[in-house]
């Protein structure tokens, strides 16, 4: 195959310390773990300085910003809330992710340590652990989030091209004339040019009749 | 078959005698005679005297100011922060298949970073023989290759899920770009690395702050996905990924991740957070799909459409689209004026190419009615792009992502034209 094709000689090996600044990534399995460990208690504190501004003091979430906390139970509900307790499927993500990405607008600036804290505390905010709980780099997979089972790989091909891979209909395909049942114009959310049109609209290239003759 | 004259026979018939099968049907028609002579033509104009603009003018030009309409669009309600958003390209006023990269769409998760070439390094680690760091100039010197390719985001239409929402196709399918890109495979300097037999998985993630790190299937990676840094003839612009950005055909906009700095060999999926908490697609039980990659088969009626009304009054129309397919190429788009009840193949225009835009267009001589317009995709593995209401029949309404229905465009006696659902 193609990955036995031969070396260039391009690139060259990398270093163990440049390895550990780059690849933090860490698997559901607990693969890429740092040593490290953090309590409810402290995860509150950090979080009260460098997150709640945004996600509020209880991870609830503070205006359109994410809420991270909540939301149990919704999945089938007309509007779910899917949040880390009520969708996310692995703690892992929550690790990697806040100690990569977060906080928003000052990455990378949380010690392994505040982020064992966070992740600790984000769990006591989705009533999921008591609130002397400590999270290290021992105990953390024997946490399992309660939406773990609720995902499943992509199964279209399965549940979705038969249906839709047949002859399709060309002629008299309608039973009924059509019907509108939904409008954009009603609900009028859409950014508008000075005239009210939709915001860049194609100007009118029509030709204007021709003025009249000068005298 | 219906005598009801709006599914029946004469509205077939109607069809049929709307499609111009040439310029030969409309040659009876009466051509408009100018009263007075045209002062545009019979007065010697300015930019038929004087000087227009030297060649030292514009280094580096700008379209016409006639053409300001043609700009990327922000929906500002539909993100809480301008840094990780959205905006959308104005697919409305397009023609071809190439997306001029200066209006191509850009989505960001913690904003457009600057990296300068000299600045950029790329890290390849993880289950390989040996771990390496590429300077950019090193990824200059691999065999190079080219290729086009849509980038739809996953969300593209993601708004439109529970009803008729936005108002243009700018806003309801413009997520989406399709350039030509050039760049070194994947695949090539994996072999560099050495993959070992446990690897399995690749995990790609950007030097941004997000780092949008996303993982693929290690046969997605040795197949056709791209390290480039051409677009569309010259380097990446800062907002798609400067310098260096993965070009992955079919696939998620999301997993094309823009300044790419790390290629990371793994085991098993790294289950980040855009692929667990985002870009899961939730079902009806309350289970959600992960791993939806592939976008399927889709297009739009990009004219007429609600940003682009007919002005010109009856008469001959151009329809003209936008196909595409993630999982091959395009092999025909029908065209409805009725909403669906009577079909007629458009023609593609120009070359298809697998995972690329394609261009359809459908002349018309229209009689100045009322039109339900609508466009319907079919690829080179059969499928044929379904309506929402299908589509929902299976998903459910909060799927959030991989919205490839059928639009329909309800164009008025004048001439204006609005996003509708119809039943």
């Amino acid at each position: 195959g193609p990955a036995l094709a031969d070396k260039l000689g391009l690139g060259r090996p990398a270093l163990p310390e440049e390895v550990a600044a780059w690849d933090l990534a860490v698997l559901p399995d607990g693969t890429g773990l740092p040593e490290g460990s953090g309590d409810v208690l402290t995860g509150e504190e950090v979080f009260a300085e460098k997150c709640a501004t945004c996600h509020g003091e209880f991870a609830e979430g503070l205006d359109a910003w994410p809420v991270l906390a909540g939301g149990a139970g919704t999945l089938t509900d007309a509007r779910p809330v899917k949040t880390i307790g009520s969708y996310w499927p692995h703690l892992s993500t929550v690790f990697d992710y806040v100690h990569r990405s977060m906080p928003f607008g000052s990455a990378q600036t949380v010690t392994t340590d505040e982020t064992y804290a966070i992740a600790a505390f984000l769990l006591y905010s989705n009533g999921l652990v008591e609130d002397d709980f400590e999270l290290s780099k021992e105990n953390f997979t024997t946490v399992t989030l309660p939406n773990a089972d609720g995902f499943y790989p992509d199964d279209r091909a399965q549940s979705e091209y038969p249906l839709f891979t047949v002859q399709p209909c060309m002629e008299s395909c309608r039973s009924a004339p059509p019907q509108v049942t939904k409008r954009a114009i009603e609900l009028n959310v859409t950014p508008e040019d000075p005239d009210g049109r939709p915001a860049g609209s194609l100007p009118l290239v029509t030709a204007a009749a021709p003025a009249a003759p000068a005298e | 078959m219906s005598d009801d004259p709006q599914t029946g026979p004469s509205r077939r018939a109607f069809l049929r005698h709307s499609a111009l099968a040439g310029a030969g049907l409309v040659a009876g028609a009466s051509v408009a005679r100018a009263a007075d002579p045209d002062p545009l033509i019979t007065e010697v104009q300015p930019w038929a005297s004087a000087f227009g603009d030297p060649v030292d003018a514009t280094p580096y030009g700008m379209p016409i100011e006639f053409e300001s309409h043609v700009v990327r669009r922000n929906v500002e309600w539909l993100t809480e922060s301008t840094a990780s958003s959205i905006n959308f390209t104005p697919i409305h006023a397009l023609e071809g298949t190439i997306t001029p990269q200066g209006c191509a769409f850009e989505r960001h998760h913690s904003g457009a970073i600057e990296l300068s070439k000299p600045d950029y390094r790329l890290m390849i680690n993880g289950l390989v023989e040996t771990p390496l760091v590429f300077t950019y100039e090193d990824l200059t010197r691999f065999p190079r290759h080219v290729l086009t390719a849509f980038c739809e985001c996953a969300a593209n239409g993601g708004m439109e899920w529970g009803g008729a929402q936005l108002e243009g196709c700018q806003f309801t399918q413009g997520m989406i770009h399709n350039m030509e890109y050039t760049g070194v495979m994947l695949r090539d300097l994996l072999a560099e690395a050495g993959v070992k037999p446990e690897g399995k998985w690749i995990y790609a993630e950007g030097a941004d702050a997000s780092s949008n790190g996303r993982s693929m299937p290690l046969e997605k990676a040795l197949d056709d996905v791209m390290v480039a840094f051409f677009a569309n003839g010259e380097a990446l612009r800062k907002e798609h990924g400067y310098p260096v950005r993965l070009v992955v055909p079919g696939f998620e906009g999301n997993m094309w991740i823009k300044w790419l700095r790390r290629i990371g060999v793994y085991d098993q999926a790294v289950e980040s957070r855009e692929e667990t908490s985002k870009y899961t697609d939730l079902m009806p039980d309350g289970r959600a799909r992960k791993w939806t990659w592939i976008m399927d088969a889709k297009s739009v009626i990009t004219s007429p459409s609600p940003q682009a009304p007919i002005r010109h009054g009856a008469g001959p129309l151009v329809i003209t689209g936008l196909a595409w397919s993630g999982l091959g190429k395009v092999t025909a788009v029908d065209v409805s004026i009725d909403g669906g009840n009577t079909w007629v193949p458009a023609r593609l225009s120009g070359e298809v190419k697998a995972k690329a835009l394609t261009r359809f267009h459908f002349d018309l001589n229209w009689d100045g009615s009322e039109m339900f317009l609508m466009s319907r995709c079919t690829d080179e593995t059969g499928y044929v792009q379904p309506t929402k209401d299908a589509l929902r029949a299976i998903r459910g309404v909060n799927n959030v992502y991989h919205n490839n229905a059928i639009q329909t465009w309800w164009v008025k006696p004048d001439g204006e034209v609005e996003n509708v659902e119809i039943a």
